[in-house]
């Protein structure tokens, strides 16, 4: 007979663990962590450099510190977990196929489901470099595992294509680990990097960042051998004459994150291909009743500070789901609209009636803007507003709503920046 | 009178920040919100500092991450992290753990970041 849980949570990272500790405070105590890794911790346990935790802790944490204080709180709360395991499926009716050494292929029954998978990286394949396919080519992520936790160097001569954060942090390791890199080539005219970044990960090291430059060959036969780096135009297409040279024994690859969504899809949930993470309400609930997400298996994050905030979010919502209290409404469902200037939101529907008193609206900008301003409004009346010197597409931006301003809202609700 | 523009890297928020200096003194800042930008920025322009992470190799084979206890000035990060691979830390290891007492003769030590078992 299948065994039977109030609450699974799918991912033991930072979204699970927190989301976990939010149902535990919430009052849910029947539930379970399935992780596929031997420990807990997620991606955290690779990411040795500091800068997690000033939101949440007030102080600069390495990684696998941030995570331990999740890791001790899961325990001490005698939260249940198991590692080693594999979620293979979830039914529609919330029915969980996994596998691990230790219990074989098993099912258990929740009542309710936390999706916590995170995100994985876009590998070579789906960036279309023409070249060949030799050893030497690996995702920043997979280069990081490989140094930070089995003590391997994957080569001495790097060049990095794309400047997202796992790349620029990388560019520092390799150089401290006595590797030359080479340089950063970004397709795009803005770094995908927050900036902090750029300056103590390249600038400290003289590790140049070439904006709008992009790998245009891959030489090599079974080793790499080096590749060759041209200048894009504004549509992103290679300049000719601009192409150069550059010998390197390592090809790193940091160019975007995708969401983990394939147990999401086997039970249901609905995407947003804009994130190609699920839409979910305001109680971060998907369009499978008792089927919530958080973390960046829901939109990929810049800060792990904001998956915990929004995971310990999930984990309450799924509690009230559990205890019945979770009252909605048809009728008083909004839609939330990304805007100009706006790729999308989270959640994308907002119940005025039932929602909590704080709505945190996310969503991330499309292109650079300054002195702007974030613009929520609804038929032409303006909500809310709220004044940026900046903002950039990398770092994801965030309102905070009162239930108080949706009363009178009949439309939809639409987040835009402001001239645009 | 002259300037230096940097970027604050107290926290994310990364502030274009702008330096005046009088003879290499800092004279006024601006750009930053918050005093660790201030700080920052003063710091940068005389004594640049950094905390350095990395991971020390333990007798086991196993990488042990690893942090200054505080920061160290940016000309001693890669003697830092010579004394880092020169230590052979026995498992198991708990966070915290004194790795390097000294660092490259900065007074930080370098402690663990992760309980490491065999």
């Amino acid at each position: 007979m299948a065994e039977r849980v109030k609450l699974a949570i799918i991912g033991g990272g930072p979204a699970g663990m927190a989301a976990a500790i939010g149902a535990y405070e919430a009052g849910v105590r029947d539930m379970v962590i399935l992780e596929r890794d031997t420990e807990l911790g997620g991606i955290l346990n690779q990411c040795i450099h500091n800068g997690f935790g000033l939101h949440t802790f007030k102080e600069e944490l390495t990684g696998p510190e941030y995570a331990s204080r999740y890791i001790e709180r899961v325990k001490e709360l005698g939260i249940r977990y198991e590692t080693g395991t594999m979620v293979l499926s979830i039914s529609e009716d919330k029915k969980i196929t996994a596998v691990s050494r230790a219990r074989g292929l098993f099912v258990i029954e929740a009542d309710a489901v936390i999706l916590a998978m995170g995100c994985r990286e876009r590998p070579r394949g789906a960036l279309n470099i023409p070249g060949t396919r030799p050893q030497g080519i690996y995702t920043a992520g997979a280069a990081q595992k490989l140094v930070n936790c089995d003590g391997f160097i994957p080569g001495k001569k790097v060049v990095i294509l794309g400047s997202g954060d796992i790349g620029l942090i990388m560019a520092r390791r390799m150089t401290l680990e006595g590797a030359e890199v080479k340089l950063v080539a970004e397709l795009m005219p803005y770094s995908g990097g927050l900036k902090r970044n750029i300056v103590q990960c390249l600038d400290d090291y003289g590790i140049p960042l070439l904006l709008s430059h992009t790998v245009v060959d891959i030489k090599g036969k079974r080793k790499l051998e080096g590749v060759t780096v041209a200048e894009v135009d504004k549509n992103s297409v290679p300049v000719p004459g601009t192409e150069e040279f550059v010998e390197c024994d390592t090809l790193l690859l940091s160019c975007g994150l995708i969401p983990e969504n394939e147990l999401s899809l086997t039970a249901g949930v609905k995407l947003n291909p804009v994130t190609n993470g699920p839409f979910v309400d305001d109680r971060l609930e998907t369009n499978v009743e008792g089927v919530f997400a958080c973390g960046n298996v829901l939109h990929v994050h810049d800060l792990v500070d904001f998956v915990s905030e929004e995971s310990e979010r999930a984990g309450a919502a799924a509690a009230r789901y559990l205890g019945g209290s979770a009252e909605k409404s048809e009728e008083s469902v909004v839609k939330i609209e990304p805007g100009d200037g706006v790729r999308y939101t989270v959640p994308s529907t907002v119940d005025r009636e039932f929602c909590d008193d704080l709505i945190h609206l996310r969503f991330r900008v499309r292109d650079v803007y300054r002195s702007c301003a974030i613009v929520v409004s609804s038929n032409g009346r303006t909500i809310l507003t709220k004044k940026r010197r900046i903002t950039v597409p990398s770092e994801m931006e965030d309102v905070i709503l009162k239930k108080t301003d949706l009363k009178d809202v009949t439309g939809p609700v639409t987040v835009s920046i402001a001239g645009v | 009178m002259e300037t230096v523009k940097l970027i604050c890297i107290g926290c994310p928020m990364g502030c274009d920040l702008s330096v005046d200096l009088e003879n290499g003194v800092p004279v006024s800042v601006t750009g930053n919100t918050c005093p660790i930008g201030k700080k920052y920025a003063e710091e940068e322009v005389t004594a640049p500092k950094r905390t350095v992470t990395s991971t020390a190799l333990s007798k086991d084979g196993v990488p042990v991450p690893v942090k200054t206890a505080g920061t160290v000035p940016k000309g001693a990060i890669f003697a830092v992290v010579s004394d880092v691979k020169k230590a052979k830390p026995s498992l198991p290891v708990r966070i915290g753990d004194v790795i390097v007492p000294d660092a490259a003769g900065t007074g930080v030590p370098v402690v663990a970041t992760k309980d490491v078992s065999r």
